[in-house]
């Protein structure tokens, strides 16, 4: 045995430390729990380094553009002195300033707008792997952040919270493959699922191919999957196909087009109504409602009143069909006699209690192919007092 | 038979094993994998550099051992997964793969060679890929994608990569 082990001792080994992977593999699998003290021994190693590369960077970079600033406005001041038209020169800075103004301020605004509680974070690294899309903020544990908490901008949905440590915490990206979001179509509220694919759009699943879906349509978030509050923004359709059973549908994620410096966790989300579209916005059109018929008084909103008797002697009731105003007919016929529908009693109301006069009058021949004439006491239907022929 | 074919083939490559500085060993890998997790904040596309994964081959070919090359391709692969969204051992498992074929290769060519160095990045590179995508559909059940055709292109970006960052660690070299 020891002299095959040392015979293949290079494959034994292989085997050992792969079979060793597989274990915590499975065990981490299994039980739904990661290695985290490797995972935090790592971050711990990882974040000082990147909180100190971040800084240079961002240091470097704002001392560069603070300098092109400064020398901007230098030379801007001896334009100004020189220039007659001072106020056209003062005007054109402020627009520049305007145009490159701090995003950070542009965050903290949205922040205060906001009616979810949000913690302000920066991107400060990626998550090893090609095809992964996960960052590395610079808040964890101690800024109150919780794994699963949502991650936005002012200009929609990011990604979600997927592993916390103290000082940093890990966000998935909405573009990554595995990541899954409850969405609506802010048009015709179409419900679907967003997908990432790894690459700049998303796909929007599970939208059958019946529904109204077109090209430039929005998706807000709709607070289905428990993580994202309702009415975030995801993003804009920029494909739509029909698929086998459900539309094929690509959008571009609105969060993550202005690149992804600074973020915003919400810890404590508000859903919000989904704002309307621009287009059902807009007033329609309607006609005015239509005169009350005769003999029926006009509610205050044009509909007829709840019961008023009609010259024929029938209570109209807000029932307004044929098929109503007889079934309401035969109701109080019925009741008029006693005989309450429904109870298999053996007994008919008469339908016809007109019909039933000449039994009283036994005398008073009839012919029954000739309809009843209109008794003084009944009013014609049409309202008027029978015309004599003449 | 085996041990015939050892000493004429495989002897006098493995002879032939760098010596490389002890703490290039812990440093290089390092810089690769946090090169992974900061740059490609700033230049994208470089996130599809897989430095981890040539560091692993270069050093395993340079070791022309398997057994070292096995731990040092753990070693970085669960390096990546402590930093990755992953369970541990996914990584992991294909760098030691990739470590133990890399020094099984080195043993009977001569690694030194351009042509052989981009043959070899673009192979690696692809079977990470595709070992890492069967990985991710057999363990975790994950339905991810293999692009062919882009996993293609970024196999031949990485091995153009790989043969001059070979020859910037051969400079890593101690001087026998």
């Amino acid at each position: 045995m020891e002299t095959i082990l040392n015979r293949y001792r290079s494959l034994t080994v292989l085997l050992a430390v792969i079979v060793a992977q597989l274990l915590l593999l499975a065990y981490q699998v299994k039980s739904n729990q990661e290695v985290r003290l490797i995972r935090i021994w790592a971050m711990t190693a990882v974040t000082p380094l990147a909180r100190v590369i971040e800084a240079t960077r961002s240091g470097t970079a704002h001392f560069f553009s603070d300098y092109f600033v400064l020398l901007d406005v230098r030379e801007e001041n001896k334009n100004l002195k020189s220039d007659l038209n001072r106020l056209k020169m003062e005007n054109q800075f402020l627009k520049t300033e305007l145009s490159t103004a701090d995003r950070a301020r542009a965050l903290a605004a949205f922040q205060t707008r906001a009616q979810s509680k949000t913690v302000a974070a920066r991107v400060i690294g990626n998550a090893p792997g090609a095809t992964s899309k996960v960052v590395l903020l610079d808040r964890g544990s101690t800024s109150g952040v919780e794994r699963g908490m949502p991650v936005i901008t002012p200009d929609g949905i990011v990604g979600k919270v997927i592993s916390v440590y103290q000082f940093a915490s890990q966000v998935l990206l909405i573009t990554d493959p595995t990541f899954g979001a409850g969405v609506l179509s802010q048009k015709n509220r179409v419900p679907g699922t967003l997908k990432g694919q790894g690459h700049s759009t998303c796909l929007i699943d599970y939208v059958q191919n019946e529904q109204n879906v077109e090209t430039g349509d929005w998706f807000f978030t709709s607070g289905d999957d428990r993580v994202f509050p309702k009415g975030l923004p995801v993003g804009q359709v920029t494909v739509v196909r029909q698929g086998k059973t459900f539309k094929e549908i690509y959008v571009v994620p609105s969060g993550l087009a202005n690149g992804l410096e600074e973020v915003l966790i919400v810890i404590e989300g508000v859903h919000q109504p989904l704002p309307e579209a621009p287009g059902t916005a807009q007033p329609i059109k309607s006609m005015p409602p239509p005169p009350p018929e005769p003999g029926t008084v006009a509610a205050p909103d044009g509909a007829p009143s709840q019961t008023t008797p009609t010259p024929s002697g029938v209570v109209r009731s807000t029932l307004t069909t044929d098929a109503d105003q007889l079934l309401d007919k035969y109701k109080k016929l019925g009741e008029s006699q006693g005989v309450k529908y429904g109870q298999n009693s053996g007994r008919l109301p008469n339908f016809n209690p007109s019909a039933a006069r000449p039994e009283q009058k036994p005398d008073a021949k009839r012919d029954p192919q000739k309809p009843d004439a209109p008794k003084p006491d009944s009013p014609n239907p049409q309202g008027g007092s029978p015309s004599p022929r003449p | 038979m085996m041990d015939y074919n050892d000493s004429l083939l495989s002897r006098p490559r493995r002879d032939r094993a760098a010596k490389l500085r002890p703490v290039s060993l812990i440093a290089v890998p390092l810089a690769a994998i946090l090169f992974q997790v900061y740059v490609p904040r700033f230049f994208p596309y470089l996130g599809y550099l897989e430095l981890p994964l040539l560091v692993t081959v270069y050093f395993a070919l340079m070791k022309r051992s398997t057994v070292p090359a096995v731990f040092f391709g753990a070693a970085v692969g669960l390096g990546q997964d402590s930093l990755s969204s992953q369970p541990l051992g996914m990584f992991g498992i294909v760098n030691t793969l990739v470590g133990y074929f890399a020094a099984s290769v080195s043993m009977r060519f001569d690694v030194d060679n351009n042509t052989l160095r981009l043959f070899l990045g673009f192979f690696f590179f692809f079977f990470h890929q595709f070992f890492y995508w069967v990985l991710a559909r057999a363990l975790l059940g994950l339905n991810i994608n293999f692009d062919l055709q882009q996993t293609l292109v970024l196999a031949v970006l990485n091995a153009c990569v790989a043969v001059p960052l070979f020859h910037v660690l051969d400079k890593l070299k101690v001087a026998a």
